[in-house]
């Protein structure tokens, strides 16, 4: 097992390498210029000109990449251009907000998703099933932007009863701690759906489909046979063996949440790594948008991990290489 | 002839196809006596599996359909019982053991798991007890270093041991009747043995019936009593087993027995019975087996009834017709 992970790991290092480097490239290949913005009749050209040493942005690509990447490797993922500042310190504001959003968008995509897909499996065929099939194709088939829009019309502006945008009051420091917490609860609620219901509706299909595979199966007759009620039937013996394939599909789920909380962010203000990427875009601001290339690698590469671990997990069939598999 | 446990009477299940409607068990009806065992024959195809399933009522609805007929357990019909009732029936009072152990085992959870979820659930035993009665039941079933067994997956052990595993999950509640479903079947050849020998040992002592469905006449020789015969979805012959081999009444349990192989009998080829099973969806007029029979003539041309014969033989032939075979 430990084999096993040092071989992921040192693959995972590489895999990550691989995408800063593509990505480093693909920016200085991209028209436009970090200093752009400073193009202005009143701008002095040589304290622009003076920035941009400062920045290194006068050196060759090859000998920033090299610049860059040995600093990076270091831990330090250098200034923010637009800011001016630390960019670990702008992700230490950022990514725990992205975090907590993606967070609870990947609870409402496996409870709903599971819940009604191992429903429909079961009444298959019923009015149940039918309307959640129809519903789970126009969930899926909506742009998340626009579904957004309209919830907060719906739930904002109409009925009054979610915030619309933010994280937070702009009273809540004055809050008590419960009062916070409701706050804060209730500025998650729209943007975890959003985030977090078209993956479900997917979800729902998933798992449905792999419910009625395993229902199939002989060993669910066994189990009948038994005397079981079919509630046990379904959750504990056909749910676990439905459950395997299942795991692997949130660990590919993961780099689509994260992808969809910048659309998600910027539609809510929400202060997080989505925001803060597309502003970073829009201003060339190189290091900031390198450093949360960098995160959410990661992030993607332990999703796939904790997948496989899942795997092994729900399945005893599966043995990691180098580890004994008796037969 | 002992007392009566099962009943099957006019047993009709049917299968609902796009190609239209399948009628695999068409009216079959025999009893099964309290210990007694019984054989239920024939290729496959015949609709020896339906019938067992039928008789748990583990028929998958749709596209499966019980559409009548009566299943009297000890008096009781099955057919007519609830849901509820049905599950402390199954497993309980009677028990199935299926042909491939491998995929009726769920591959992840441990086969003592899969045993001891049947005790805890028919004996309301907690898991500490009900543990300990699935390590016994392994050790009945001869299976070697039962404790250690126990914590094994289905794909760590062999196909022996994993119907040893199916054995000792339908025998744990002491069921009045066991379904063995081609119990052998899938298993190597010496394996096969064991397995037979094993269920006649367990059967001893136990008052248990079984109704063992197979097509390998040369289990049903060495341990049933008396064989009920199954063709195209109808029974055509019931017999004890001695009268069976000895003198087959229907042709088509004549040229099952010819088929197989025997010492002291030099041939260059086995007989075998000409043409396959009719296709349940367009069964043949008259006579089932009047197409691929030999001894066919015009009467054949009708559906003949069941016969009765002497020493409380059935058979569902013209030939029969009289009595006197």
């Amino acid at each position: 097992m430990a084999r096993y992970f040092a071989g992921r790991l040192g693959q995972s290092i590489l895999l990550v390498w691989l995408v800063l480097t593509i990505t480093f490239f693909l920016l200085h290949l991209a028209p436009g210029d970090p200093m752009a913005r400073y193009d202005d009749p009143e701008m002095d050209p040589e304290t622009v000109e003076m920035m941009r040493r400062q920045f290194g942005l006068d050196r060759s690509v090859p000998e920033q990449y090299a610049r860059w990447i040995s600093n990076f490797a270091r831990g330090d993922f250098g200034i923010s251009l637009r800011y001016n500042r630390p960019v670990s310190e702008l992700l230490a504001g950022a990514v725990p907000n992205t975090l907590r959003l993606t967070v609870a968008a990947l609870a409402v995509y496996m409870i709903l998703g599971v819940a009604l897909g191992v429903t429909s499996a079961a009444k298959k065929n019923s009015l149940f099933d039918r309307v959640g099939t129809l519903a789970a194709l126009v969930v899926y088939s909506i742009p998340s932007f626009w579904l957004a829009l309209m919830l907060i019309m719906l739930f904002s502006l109409k009925l009054g009863w979610l915030p619309s945008s933010h994280m937070q009051s702009i009273d809540a420091l004055s809050l008590g701690a419960l009062e916070l917490f409701r706050n804060r609860a209730a500025h998650l609620i729209l943007p975890a759906f959003v985030l977090g219901v078209a993956s479900a509706a997917g979800m729902a299909r998933y798992m449905r489909g792999s419910m009625l595979d395993e229902l199939r199966r002989d060993y669910v007759r066994t189990a009948r046979a038994k005397g079981l009620s079919e509630g046990t039937v379904l959750m504990k013996h056909a749910f676990r063996n439905a459950a395997i394939p299942i795991v692997t599909i949130v660990g590919l789920s993961i780099p689509f949440l994260l992808g969809g909380s910048v659309v998600t962010e910027k539609i809510f203000s929400w202060p997080g790594m989505g925001s803060l990427m597309v502003e970073s875009i829009f201003t060339r601001d190189y290091p900031v948008i390198l450093a949360i290339n960098f995160i959410v690698s990661v992030m993607v590469i332990l999703g796939n991990l904790l997948a496989d671990l899942g795997y092994a997990l729900l399945d005893p069939r599966i043995a990691f290489s180098g580890e004994e598999g008796e037969r | 002839m002992p007392e009566e446990l099962l009943k099957i009477e006019d047993l009709r299940t049917v299968f609902r196809t796009e190609a239209g409607t399948a009628r695999a068990v068409d009216g079959v009806s025999f009893t099964v006596g309290r210990g007694e065992t019984v054989g239920l024959v024939g290729e496959s195809g015949c609709g020896k599996s339906v019938t067992a399933l039928s008789i748990m009522r583990l028929v998958t609805d749709p596209p499966g359909r019980i559409e009548g007929g009566s299943i009297l357990f000890e008096g009781r019909d099955l057919l007519g019982l609830s849901e509820k009732e049905m599950r402390k029936v199954r497993g309980n009072e009677i028990s199935i053991i299926f042909q491939e152990p491998l995929s009726s085992l769920n591959p992840v959870f441990t086969c003592g798991e899969q045993i001891r979820e049947a005790i805890a659930l028919h004996q309301k035993l907690g898991r500490r007890k009900s543990k300990e009665k699935t390590i016994e039941m392994l050790r009945l079933v001869r299976m070697p270093d039962p404790e250690k067994r126990y914590s094994s997956y289905p794909h760590q052990m062999s196909g022996g041991m994993r119907q040893r595993v199916m054995i000792a999950m339908a025998l744990s509640c002491q069921p009045k009747l066991l379904i063995a479903d081609e119990p052998s079947t899938a298993l190597d050849v010496s394996v096969q043995a064991q397995i037979i020998e094993l269920l006649a040992e367990l059967r001893v002592g136990r008052n248990m019936a079984i109704l063992l469905i197979t097509h390998d006449l040369a289990v049903v020789a060495q341990m049933v009593d008396r064989v009920v015969v199954m063709y195209a979805g109808a029974v055509v012959e019931e017999s004890p087993v001695e009268e069976l081999f000895g003198s087959p009444a229907h042709p088509y349990t004549k040229g099952l027995i010819d088929s197989l192989p025997r010492l002291g009998r030099r041939l260059e080829r086995l007989p075998m019975i000409p043409g396959n099973v009719p296709d349940p969806l367009d069964l043949p007029e008259g006579c089932r087996f009047s197409d691929r029979c030999q001894a066919r003539f015009e009467k054949c041309a009708t559906e003949p009834p069941l016969f009765d014969l002497p020493g409380g033989r059935l058979a569902r032939c013209w030939l029969c017709e009289g009595g006197d075979g």
